[in-house]
């Protein structure tokens, strides 16, 4: 070949071309395209103290993947990102998840970290379905891109009041002082605070005589409980995580704290590590909680899926909620059939399903990305499982109350 | 607040402090010799932790008597450790010695997660939940147990070094390393026994904690935070002062908790340590460096 029919591409026209290929390739297309399958960014604590409900919530959008799509729905890539229980973590997570490609972010699980994320994922314009995160202000601050399916602090608290009145009704056993625990993280500060701001307006029969504020990732709670005690309490009501309110469980005991019952607002006191390591001493408690739903399909179909795939782990909030943000996630990149960012809010703020997993009549957000109303119901611990016994429409079983005593066990 | 429930109060303080002190033994131990400071401390505890654990899941070995043998285990992997790993950087510049130990500790951690996961777990001994009352002072038996078994394994480390001919040659290594090797003592034998005596005090102290409290494996980072508050409390290097510092601790803990609000716990223990640092900057029963 003489010199005149070499192909005239010179080195530099190949490493400008190799350039423009890479650049071109590792631009993220989060604005993306008409797709048969929509990358999910899945923020969860993984690691750090909250790590095992991270888990316990992956395994629900796991199942949920499984069974959405054998019910039809378009198949999703599953992107994980890792909060490590921190705030500022959980900020460069989302970031990471969406300059990798996500189309969407679902977490996180805790308040304060899912805040953190609903600000980049404003910042960036991609949608955020919260799976679990009770803080107020995540939907009362003009955010345009968060859509979240579970209760607010106030929705919480406001159903437990109702839930209580039901109960202390149904038993004939009304506590007249209560004594209130709670975790000093956004979580449990929101939730106490609306819980504070809630008590009058609900006319509630009896008094909170003591209100505790701690660090959930303590050592030792004997202080708190003896402080509780001290005040006389008929009733505890703990707004907790999961070690501590193992911890709080054997001071109960240990400290002969005899209560009429420990009703819960939040995580720790139905999860399988509790119940495991309480053994008949975590019998009765009752959290009033958002809860699964089992007299629905979906969630019937959940269940079979997450028993066969994890035999004897249950099932609670943080399995049901995470397959519902799946949910969510799947029919709305159905309907909108893009992964394009303006497409998948159209079809969020249109969502309109019945048949998801959890307690209420389904969900469909409004304006601000809040479900309306997201009921909580009441669930007992009995002999390693949760039952359902508020409200009727959900209820599996009748409630214990009073509990029985610790040391007639 | 009534004269019992602060009694109770400072009881439980004292039990736990001394349970704290216990595990701080293990990082002054290592200072006061070796001269260096143990960033892997709570991890080495949390190990400790696990086998006794592991020990109860496999024979139901309740965790007290589990403690010769977390303490053994743990000797030899101090001792190990100091001999293959630390002993190689004990003359470089202290930072790089902090980043070692530091890198250990994230070893350990995420050895322990791939291992045991993150799930808390514990032991459930016949009397986890029992507690006995004298008057309406209400004492739990885990945390009596482990306040006794913790000033037990403490009288035998005092022991050790004020009584045996290997604790005394350690005593001389920390007083005068040249001297000792003068007078022709085996001085990095000496160091790796003493690395490891401080990780069998942690294996004993984490048996005797996992009476108390759940284990998983990010637990560990707090407990090493918790012993640098305690010895620079009592004195970085006196095995004393760790005892008095983890009393300190456990009783202000208690009344912070009792007195104010439990959440101000944490900021009462780091208050102490601001104090003793301003007011005896080698910690109460530490020695001033000239």
């Amino acid at each position: 070949m003489s010199e005149k029919t070499k192909p005239t591409i010179s080195r530099r026209t190949v490493l400008a071309g190799a350039g423009a290929g890479a650049v071109a390739s590792a631009v993220p297309l989060k604005h993306g395209f008409a797709a048969s399958k929509i990358k999910v960014g899945v923020l969860l604590p993984r690691s750090g103290p909250q790590a095992q409900i991270g888990i316990d919530c992956q395994r629900g959008a796991d199942i949920a993947a499984e069974v959405l799509k054998a019910e039809g729905y378009p198949d999703m890539e599953f992107v994980l990102g890792d909060t490590e229980t921190k705030v500022d973590v959980a900020r460069a997570q989302a970031e990471k998840l969406i300059d990798g490609g996500a189309n969407v972010i679902v977490g996180c699980f805790d308040s304060g970290q899912t805040m953190a994320a609903a600000q980049v994922c404003e910042q960036k314009n991609v949608p955020l379905v919260v799976n679990i995160a009770a803080v107020t202000k995540l939907t009362e601050l003009g955010y345009k891109w968060v859509f979240r399916n579970f209760p607010t602090g106030p929705m919480i608290v406001r159903d437990a009041f109702v839930n209580q009145k039901k109960l202390f009704g149904m038993s004939g056993a009304t506590p007249k002082r209560v004594a209130l625990l709670h975790v000093n993280d956004t979580f449990g500060t929101s939730l106490a605070g609306a819980l504070f701001k809630l008590t009058p307006r609900f006319k509630m029969p009896y008094k909170i005589v003591e209100k505790i504020a701690y660090d959930p990732y303590g050592r030792d709670f004997s202080a708190e409980v003896r402080k509780a005690k001290g005040a006389k309490p008929d009733a505890l009501w703990a707004v907790s995580r999961l070690n501590d309110a193992i911890s709080i469980t054997k001071e109960l005991v240990r400290q002969r704290v005899d209560l009429m019952g420990v009703m819960s607002t939040g995580p720790g006191w139905y999860e399988d590590a509790y119940m495991k390591a309480t053994g008949k001493y975590g019998n009765d408690v009752i959290s009033l909680v958002p809860w699964v739903d089992y007299k629905k399909p979906m969630a019937q179909k959940m269940r079979d899926a997450y028993q066969k795939r994890f035999p004897g782990r249950g099932i609670t909030a943080n399995q049901g909620y995470t397959f519902d943000a799946i949910l969510i996630v799947a029919d709305a990149f159905k309907r909108a059939g893009s992964t394009k960012n303006t497409d998948l809010q159209a079809a969020l703020q249109k969502t309109k399903i019945t048949n998801n997993t959890t307690i209420g009549k389904g969900i469909q957000f409004n304006a601000k990305g809040q479900v309306p109303y997201v009921p909580s119901g009441a669930v007992q611990n009995r002999d390693g499982k949760q039952i359902v016994v508020l409200p009727e429409f959900a209820a599996v079983g009748k409630p214990i109350w009073p509990m029985r005593p610790w040391r007639k066990r | 607040m009534d004269f019992w429930t602060l009694v109770n109060a400072l009881t439980s303080g004292l039990l736990i402090g001394l349970v704290y002190g216990l595990s701080a033994l293990g990082l002054s131990v290592i200072f006061g010799v070796i001269r260096i400071v143990n960033f892997a401390h709570g991890e080495i505890m949390v190990m400790g932790m696990f086998f006794a654990l592991l020990m109860f899941q496999w024979f139901g070995l309740d965790p007290l008597v589990s403690v010769p043998l977390a303490a053994a285990a743990m000797f030899c992997f101090g001792y190990v450790l100091q001999l293959v790993v630390v002993s190689r950087v004990s003359h470089l510049p202290e930072h790089m010695q902090f980043l070692l130990l530091a890198a250990i500790a994230i070893m350990i951690v995420s050895a322990l997660l791939l291992i045991f996961g993150p799930d808390a777990q514990g032991v459930q001994v016949d009397y986890a939940w029992e507690s006995f009352a004298i008057g309406e002072l209400i004492i739990d038996y885990p945390k009596l147990f482990a306040a006794i078994a913790a000033m037990v394994v403490a009288g035998v480390l005092l022991a050790f070094f004020k009584y045996s001919a290997t604790g005394k040659a350690i005593r001389a290594c920390a007083d005068n390393h040249m001297g000792a090797k003068v007078v022709g003592l085996n001085v990095s034998h000496l160091y790796a026994l003493t690395f490891g005596v401080g990780a069998a005090c942690l294996g004993a102290a984490g048996a005797i904690i996992l009476l108390l409290f759940e284990v998983h494996p990010y637990l560990a980072p707090g407990y090493t935070l918790l012993a640098f508050v305690i010895v620079i409390i009592g004195g970085l290097g006196s095995l004393f002062g760790a005892l008095l510092g983890g009393i300190l601790i456990g009783v202000s803990e208690a009344l912070a908790a009792l007195l104010f609000e439990p959440s101000m716990k944490s900021a009462f223990s780091f208050g102490l340590l601001i104090i003793v640092l301003l007011l005896r900057p080698q910690g109460l029963l530490g020695r001033a460096v000239r």
